[in-house]
């Protein structure tokens, strides 16, 4: 079952959306170190469809799913 | 509506490329894709059985090979299933995804015209860079990557014909039907194959031995024409490919022609008294419809269907144009009356009007009718509606409506607002 989560974004001077940091279980703050690509994309593992920034955290590569006005995580 | 306008020849100087997107189970992808695990399982959307609208909007794949029809009661469809997993409908959801389509369909064409929430036509012929197969490819691949679902897609150089093709072959393809193969493809598939060929007009046509769509295009067109009318010459022009209707632009509004509601009640209706209930709420929805969109009509219709499933339709012609609640519900009430005894309880029945214009419109009054009734009625409309939009459409009713909540309490302004749209 999919779970929303908690984010920090912002917009940029050109009106784009980037979220900047993640709240995980413990509700602990995650910084995105790098969003490397950002695109529509459908979740088949979570379920769901949305736009999807390719993130990293801690190291890993996390897709984050922006679904309407929530956020939701996604592995590779 | 100008039918021979529909399957004009001459009309454009150069082929068309027309694609036509369908969603493939629509409703069913949707839910599968945010539910992994119903994923591999037959799946079917259906309406709320609680309140007898129990029957199978969607199925997916894995359903289809249980014979599972769109339309059928769910109690129909557990008994050549029994595993079967049947989920809610979720209008909204499926709207979002339409939405989604229409975004990636705007990436290649302005000319865009919705069929329904799960297909459209899209025009490319202005799209110079690809071919139409190379768009319909790239659409498809799209879709499924960006939205988790799966379309079909015709090409072709005609409407009827790229509707063809979306249903040709499915899930996830592409058909490409040209001059030099529709003959092969299509005249030898069944004529109920071909759009606006129903079970009525197959049945017309088996008994005069056309059975294929080749058999329509071969047929004389005086024959056609004798058994069906005007619709024989329509049909004739889809199956040699001569249909000549343009693709909509995205940003034209549909030309409203008709405004109507039905609804199946909780409980059948039983008296005149249940059916009239029935009727206020429904007149009370269409004629708010007709005011918020500025029209007024002159034809009242009403949709029948008693216990036993017999249906039928019957209409009236008023005076004059109105969207005055009080003059649609009588006329809705004077034409049932004229037309059913309550021979048998009624399973649903639906109010639509036609014959539109746009209220502003100059009117001739009444030399004798009583003017000034009119404007205090147009008023009272005006307020309740006011009245509704702030405090919900629940805020003022006409007291007989209390007399029952079962059968009054629905809306079917806010509650069901998926309209389809006739294609011609």
């Amino acid at each position: 079952m999919k779970k929303y989560i908690k984010v920090t974004a912002t917009f940029d001077c050109d009106g784009n959306l980037l979220p900047e940091s993640i709240y995980w279980d413990d509700n602990k703050k995650y910084p995105i170190d790098k969003i490397t690509d950002i695109r529509y994309a459908a979740s088949l593992k979570a379920g769901g469809a949305g736009i999807r920034y390719t993130c990293r955290i801690l190291g890993k590569e996390r897709y984050l799913f922006l679904e309407e006005n929530r956020w939701f995580v996604d592995t590779k | 509506m100008n039918i021979f306008n529909a399957v004009d020849k001459t009309k454009y100087k150069q082929d068309r490329v027309i694609l036509h997107s369908d969603c493939n189970g629509f409703y069913a992808s949707v839910e599968c894709l945010h539910n992994p695990s119903i994923r591999n399982k037959p799946v079917a959307v259906s309406g709320d059985a609680e309140n007898r609208h129990g029957i199978i909007l969607a199925k997916n794949e894995i359903a289809k090979k249980y014979n599972i029809k769109t339309g059928e009661p769910i109690w129909q469809a557990q008994q050549k299933c029994p595993e079967l997993v049947t989920v809610p409908a979720r209008f909204e959801l499926y709207k979002r995804f339409s939405k989604m389509t229409r975004r990636i369909y705007s990436e290649y064409t302005d000319y865009i015209e919705p069929f329904g929430l799960d297909e459209a036509w899209l025009d490319v012929t202005q799209n110079i860079d690809k071919s139409g197969v190379q768009i319909a490819e790239e659409i498809k691949n799209r879709v499924k990557e960006e939205l988790g679902i799966t379309v079909s897609i015709g090409v072709s150089f005609n409407k009827i014909f790229a509707k063809f093709g979306s249903d040709y072959k499915k899930p996830d393809a592409v058909t490409h039907i040209t001059r030099e193969n529709y003959k092969d493809i299509i005249w030898n598939s069944p004529a109920q194959d071909l759009l606006y060929v129903g079970r009525a007009t197959k049945s017309k046509l088996s008994k005069i031995g056309i059975y294929t769509i080749g058999d329509i295009a071969n047929a004389q067109i005086s024959l056609l024409r004798s058994h069906l009318g005007k619709w024989g010459d329509l049909i004739y022009g889809f199956a040699n490919g001569y249909d000549s209707s343009p693709v909509a632009h995205m940003n034209d509004n549909t030309e409203v022609k008709s405004i109507g509601n039905s609804t199946t009640t909780p409980r059948d209706m039983k008296t005149f008294e249940d059916v009239k209930i029935v009727l206020y709420v429904l007149c009370d929805s269409v004629c708010r419809r007709m005011r918020e969109q500025g029209f007024m009509a002159r034809t009242v219709g009403l949709s029948i269907r008693d216990n036993e499933l017999n249906t039928f339709t019957r209409q009236c012609t008023l005076e004059n144009h109105t969207n005055l609640t009080k003059e649609v519900t009588a006329a809705a009430i004077a034409l049932f009356e004229r037309n059913y005894k309550m021979q048998r309880p009624l399973r649903s029945i639906g109010v639509n009007t036609t014959d539109f214009v746009h209220d502003n419109a100059p009117r001739q009054i009444s030399l004798l009718k009583n003017e000034e009734k009119i404007i205090c009625n147009e008023k009272l409309d005006k307020t309740i509606d006011i009245l509704k939009k702030r405090f919900g459409n629940y805020a003022v009713r006409p007291a007989v409506l209390l007399s029952d909540n079962i059968l009054s309490g629905f809306n079917p302004k806010d509650e069901h607002t998926i309209h389809p749209v006739g294609y011609l």
